[in-house]
């Protein structure tokens, strides 16, 4: 029994039998399968977290931003008059989150791809674009650059996904998406 | 001078528990359901908020308890409860004194201090900093002093865990190998020393970051590290609870181990392969190159979830091969049927087993994917997936055996059968029907740790699919039946043990004497063909929704 020491004095030599044997063989050809599906996705698949990552300081990033605002502002939204954005496709865009919002709102075209950055001023925060349910994860400190192609167009919201103290839940920004010319 | 340990034989199982082994295995079990009830209370006051329409605390007093929960819970709860099962495994069922009593108590006390600390400190609402506690966010010094303080004590736990198995062996008080129940500890004994050395190497200097001492804590390296204890702490669980499985498969039905080897095989996968593999926590963490997350998620995880792949196969199909030599034979699943399903030991066991497989391993695993992660990564999702593991999985368990535990150790029966007989439904199912609900609603989108789905405050507008609320009302709902599941367990176990009649020796059980060395393993060489079946159910529903939720990926923004 389990709760008494083995039978064999050298339980190492049991013969094994037939039906464990066969679900190992299937458990670990399992295993292997879901092993070669991660790199198989970076060759054939089209959604793929970039490792493309720098070290910045937030004052820097945030005078990127900045730049980056003054450069391609086309209006203001929400009760905050959050910038709104409409950077060419293809560019450099990017988001900035602090305690508690994202900045700007982006307006990007659908089909096109952007290299967006993401970093954040003050504490970590979650990039959660939904309803597309992209979840990245946003550093103080780390400027991190992900190429995205938006699919569908409408609006999206951008909920902070990660804890960030008492105004997390009104950590809400916005990328819209316009149907291409 | 060391006094004689003192030992009585248990007129139920006929097992010799040593005094001082006892009173250690009480005062920590009995700690750890008084910090399950706190915490179930807690996590009430969390659903109820996260229940759209009823929406109950503040947002001040919601990340409050929330902290609160995960802290008791997660760690509390499941770290008193495994060192009254460490101690179990080793005193009693290797029939010896347990070494030096005394450091039990300083164990016992530190924990209790440490606990206490932390709480105070959450509950005075300057340390809402989550169960992870990410810097830069800072919580007061003496959280994390109360954290740490805690660890030591479970470390000595460990350490007298271990001396008792050297006592046992230099005092020849069983024959060969420890049992497996045994091993089982002592794997999960083996992955808390790593765990706490992982969580002392990053909470100690956070603990200086606090008071000022340290500038700067980076804060990815900060997760790999914490991610190092946080995640192992749950492969803790998941030793032990497994321990239990078999612990109980053998209590009820006499079962033996379908094959020593296999099973211990399964075990030793989990301290060789799960440490590192805390980077499926970082999938989708700027600065980490794939290559560190596949290889981590893919050896690291992958062998680790074998092992449990093993023990979800031969913990059923020891029970199944007891049956059948019983005389069980009827087609596939008659030794299933006829198992004791009224008896709470059995039926919060099985139950466990099978949401921990069929809910907490198959999403676990999916999650852990590198990109799907993209998909999963702070939804509520990841809080569906551990209460499938943690509160359906481990806890379960651990109240099965300890509907075993109070007549034996506290010499009381149960009071309130009847309930007694319902218990595990309520909980399991409720915490089954909780974590499937959160999965969903995770899949459309909605966030973990967040006071408010509907953003009534924030500068712009966003609405969640409908059918997302209505999934956490559900997930409301359930809770709230799980928590009466949880309290009736209280209540019961509460209850006998203060005013449970005294049991009448009759030995119920068997007496686990060593049986005659006749057999091989392989349990006399019984087939197990309902299990087989259910192994195959279970593969089958596992590469299916492995397999939807790439194609969900492949409909997602294009990203690279």
């Amino acid at each position: 029994m389990s709760i008494t020491p083995p039978e064999q004095k050298v339980w190492f030599n049991e013969p094994v039998e037939k039906t464990e044997v066969i679900w190992v063989i299937i458990a670990l050809t399992w295993a292997l399968i879901m092993f070669a599906m991660m790199p198989l996705w970076h060759l054939k698949g089209t959604q793929n977290m970039s490792n493309e990552a720098y070290r910045i300081q937030p004052d820097v990033y945030q005078a990127r931003v900045d730049a980056f605002v003054e450069k391609f502002k086309v209006g203001e939204e929400g009760h905050a008059k959050t910038p709104v954005v409409r950077p060419p496709a293809g560019s450099d865009v990017y988001m900035m989150a602090r305690l508690w919002e994202w900045y700007p709102v982006l307006e990007l075209e659908k089909g096109k791809s952007y290299r967006l950055h993401l970093s954040s001023l003050d504490w970590q925060h979650g990039f959660s674009v939904q309803p597309a349910n992209i979840n990245l994860q946003v550093h103080p400190g780390i400027d991190e650059v992900v190429t995205i192609t938006p699919t569908d167009s409408g609006d999206f919201g951008i909920i902070c996904n990660e804890y960030c103290g008492i105004g997390h839940h009104t950590m809400l920004g916005k990328i819209r998406v316009v149907a291409g010319k | 001078m060391v006094a004689k340990p003192v030992f009585r034989t248990c007129g139920f199982t006929g097992l010799k528990i040593h005094d001082e082994a006892e009173k250690l295995i009480k005062i920590n079990a009995v700690t750890a359901i008084v910090v399950l009830a706190l915490g179930g209370l807690f996590g009430l006051l969390v659903a109820l908020t996260r229940w759209p329409t009823v929406h109950l605390l503040p947002a001040d007093l919601f990340y409050l308890a929330l902290t609160a929960h995960g802290i008791d819970i997660l760690i509390v709860w499941c770290i008193f409860f495994e060192v009254a099962l460490m101690y179990f495994a080793s005193s009693i069922l290797l029939q010896t004194r347990i070494a030096t009593p005394k450091m039990g108590w300083v164990s016992y006390a530190l924990m209790v201090l440490g606990a206490a600390i932390t709480n105070w400190k959450v509950l005075e609402g300057n340390s809402s900093v989550m169960m992870t506690s990410y810097v830069p966010m800072q919580a007061d010094p003496l959280f994390y002093v109360g954290l740490i303080l805690f660890a030591v004590g479970a470390l000595i736990a460990c350490f007298i865990f271990l001396g008792t198995l050297v006592v046992a062996k230099a005092e020849k008080t069983y024959e060969g190998s420890i049992p497996l129940v045994t091993f089982g500890a002592l794997v999960a004994c083996i992955i808390a020393i790593y765990t706490i050395a992982s969580g002392a190497i990053i909470l100690i200097p956070t603990f200086l970051w606090s008071v000022g001492l340290i500038s700067h804590i980076d804060p990815l390296m900060y997760k790999v590290v914490w991610w190092g204890m946080g995640h192992s702490s749950q492969q803790i669980n998941v030793a032990a609870h497994i321990a239990v499985w078999y612990a109980i498969a053998a209590i009820l039905f006499g079962a033996k181990p379908l094959s020593e080897k296999v099973s211990r095989c399964a075990y030793l996968t989990y301290i060789f392969f799960l440490q590192i593999a805390s980077a499926h926590h970082l999938l989708v963490e700027p600065g980490l190159s794939s290559a560190y997350k596949i290889f981590n998620t893919s050896y690291g995880m992958y062998l680790a979830v074998l092992g449990s792949m093993i023990h979800g196969l031969t913990v059923p199909g020891c029970i199944e091969a007891a049956q059948r030599r019983k005389g069980f034979n009827n087609g596939m699943f008659e030794w299933l049927r006829k198992a004791p399903w009224g008896n709470p030991v059995f039926s919060g066991m099985f139950l466990s087993l099978i949401l921990f497989g069929f809910l907490g391993g198959i999403s676990g695993v999916t999650m852990g994917v590198e990109q799907i992660n993209i998909m999963i990564h702070n939804t509520i999702y990841v809080p569906g997936h551990f209460h499938a593991t943690v509160a359906a999985g481990t806890t379960l368990a651990f109240m099965a055996i300890t509907y075993f535990l109070v007549p034996v150790l506290f010499g009381r029966e149960l009071i309130l059968p009847g309930l007694a007989k319902l218990q595990p439904y309520l909980f399991g199912l409720g915490m089954g029907v909780f974590s499937l609900f959160m999965m969903g609603a995770g899949t459309l989108g909605v966030s973990r740790r967040h006071w408010d789905m509907a953003f009534s405050d924030a500068p712009h507008a966003f609405a969640h699919a409908p059918a997302a609320f209505l999934m956490m009302g559900i997930v409301g709902v359930a809770a709230v039946v799980a928590v009466v599941g949880g309290a009736l367990f209280v209540l019961v176990i509460v209850g006998s043990v203060l005013f449970g009649k005294p049991v009448v020796h009759a030995p119920a059980a068997p007496a686990p004497a060593p049986s005659p060395v006749a057999s091989y393993g392989n349990a006399e060489h019984v087939a197990v063909p309902g299990t087989f079946a259910l192994a195959l159910l279970f593969l089958t529903v596992f590469v299916l929704y492995y397999f939807v939720n790439w194609k969900y990926l492949a409909s997602t923004w294009i990203m690279s």
